[in-house]
């Protein structure tokens, strides 16, 4: 039997970022955990682009998984991180879960504008919300870990070393599902529904789990980003913040799932460099960036390494 | 020969068009029906109603003393009642080869046979052997096998038509409703086509129901025939008394039988 390459290198990225984190400096620390917050994001949307659909308001998943993790401090004194993470998870796919009966229906544009209008439903609530900081948010509880409180300089690589843990678990089982019936759908629901349907399998249903599975993963992501962070407010719901998760998306390809958590520390690390060359104009750089890939890397970054293990 | 699909007074109007009046047949199990018709007189729409895609305004199918009238497609497909298309519907971005695994994936599926816990490659029911050998087995079949990596959008007319019905073929329907199976392929393609597909039907113990406009097929390939009109069945007989039925020269056949 292949070895499965992919399970070799999700566990050597997570060996690294395990053992070398520690050594790398606390705002570095920052950038990488935040690269896994959203690349969980962005994971999730990949699974829905091989379907061939695109969620404009994942922000919503992101930001309900936040605000899951900082109620959960605010109202009951918890700030354990995997406590939160699994609240933004059970919260999100909830929401997802009675949310999909409706857009399982979609697809093409109206998918993606449906999820986005949905998303600004909730950015208008929160932003209406006085117990919850309304535009302002609120802050979250420093983190803790089974009940300890690391010291101040650990509590960075804490937080990653979570982050790191809990990106590889969700990896691999998205890794596995994709390897089901259910997974290798994905790219016949986007080609031939009709034919999906004639031979027994339901394309809603499908779209349907895909889509919850995708929330899930956006909550984890969210409840990472809030207890990294340390705030949170309506913006993490704005619709701009679901184009940022796009933006990865497409940058990375959907081609692997170790791709999306790349192309998140790309993204950030083009970001962070485009913001300290010109404060001003930071986003051209970024479109840019984003133009160079469609142009030459229409499959994303995930293509380049393709094509080298086809033609070694 | 006990009847396995009985249709009952099948009515369907699209507003003031009749596409079935009063359609009634009962198919016997393992049979082979030939659907003639001219354009508009009811074939497809008989297959629709059957297989679930437009519901009959009025009437029953009944599918082994089932009633499945008003059950969705995939339902229908699940019990064993297949159907290929007169415009081949692939996964045009997939490999040939690609096309049948997902195809087997859910039958494996819809058996409980795969999944996310299941560890091993399970056996497809009906083939006994993993999902990745009968993709072989039915590519060599239909004589797809030099297509096998090629992408479904680029094949050539007969190959698209056969890799739908070999993906009709995959869930080992009981059933197997072939709508124009040789249109769009050339006059000498249409028999070796037929034959292929007849005899892969044989080997697998199914009973068909294909829509044709060919006579020449119809006579060679059906043990029956069920002659269309105006949304009416005008004829329902073996072959040769079916086409020198004197409607069936003036309102199908055009007078050629």
């Amino acid at each position: 039997m292949r070895r499965d390459r992919t399970l070799v290198l999700v566990g050597a990225v997570l060996a690294g970022v395990l053992v070398g984190g520690a050594f790398i400096p606390q705002w570095a620390m920052f950038i990488v955990t935040i690269a896994f917050a959203q690349g969980l994001v962005a994971l999730g949307l990949m699974l829905l682009l091989r379907a061939g659909l695109v969620s404009f308001g994942q922000a919503l998943y992101y930001c309900l998984g936040a605000y899951a993790a900082g109620a959960l401090g605010r109202f009951v004194g918890v700030a354990d991180i995997f406590v939160q993470m699994l609240a933004g998870a059970l919260v999100a796919g909830f929401a997802a879960f009675v949310l999909g009966f409706l857009l399982a229906k979609y697809r093409g544009i109206f998918f993606g504008l449906l999820s986005l209008a949905l998303s600004m439903i909730l950015y208008g609530l929160l932003v209406k919300n006085e117990a919850l900081g309304s535009t302002d948010g609120f802050n979250i509880l420093p983190s803790t870990l089974f009940g300890i409180r690391p010291g101040p300089q650990w509590v960075r690589y804490a937080v990653m070393a979570s982050a790191a843990v809990v990106s590889f678990l969700l990896a691999l089982i998205v890794h596995r599902y994709l390897r089901t019936p259910l997974g290798r759908l994905a790219p016949a629901i986007k080609d031939n529904e009709i034919r999906v349907e004639y031979m027994g399998a339901s394309a809603r249903y499908a779209v349907h789990v895909k889509y919850v599975i995708a929330a899930v993963l956006a909550g984890v992501g969210g409840a990472l980003a809030a207890t990294t962070v340390g705030h949170i407010d309506p913006e993490m719901a704005f619709w701009t913040t679901s184009g940022e998760f796009i933006f990865i998306t497409i940058l990375a390809g959907t081609g692997n799932v170790i791709a999306p958590f790349a192309g998140a520390l790309i993204y950030g690390a083009i970001r962070t460099t485009a913001y300290d060359l010109s404060p001003n104009t930071w986003q051209l750089s970024l479109g840019t960036a984003l133009l160079l890939i469609i142009v030459f890397l229409p499959e994303g970054l995930w293509s380049l390494f393709k094509r080298h293990a086809r033609h070694p | 020969m006990p009847v396995i699909l009985d249709a009952r007074g099948l009515c369907k109007n699209f507003g003031a068009v009749t596409a079935a009046a009063e359609v009634s047949a009962a198919i016997e199990k393992d049979s082979v029906v030939g659907l003639i018709g001219t354009n508009g007189a009811g074939k497809t729409t008989f297959i629709n109603m059957i297989t679930g895609y437009i519901k009959p305004d009025q009437g029953t199918i009944e599918y082994e003393g089932r009633d499945i009238t008003r059950l969705p497609p995939r339902d229908i497909t699940r019990l064993g009642i297949c159907r290929s298309f007169q415009i081949p519907q692939l996964y045009p971005s997939l490999t040939v080869y690609e096309n049948m695994l997902v195809g087997l994936g859910i039958v494996l599926r819809n058996a409980r046979l795969a999944g996310f816990f299941h560890r091993r490659e399970a056996d497809v029911p009906g083939y006994g052997r993993p999902a990745h050998e009968v993709a072989e087995h039915l590519l060599d079949r239909f004589g797809l096998g030099d297509y096998r990596n090629r992408n479904a959008q680029v094949l050539p007319g007969g190959a698209r038509k056969l890799l739908d019905i070999a993906l009709t073929m995959v869930a080992k329907p009981r059933i197997l409703l072939l709508d124009e199976p040789t249109s769009g392929v050339s006059a000498q393609e249409k028999f070796g086509i037929m034959q292929m597909v007849l005899d892969a039907v044989r080997a697998e113990g199914a009973t068909v129901l294909f829509v044709e406009h060919d006579m020449e097929v119809v006579s060679r390939f059906a043990q029956r025939v069920l002659a269309f009109y105006d949304g009416r069945i005008i004829a329902d007989a073996p072959p040769q008394a079916a086409l020198a039925d004197e409607n069936v020269r003036r309102y199908v056949s055009g007078g050629h039988a």
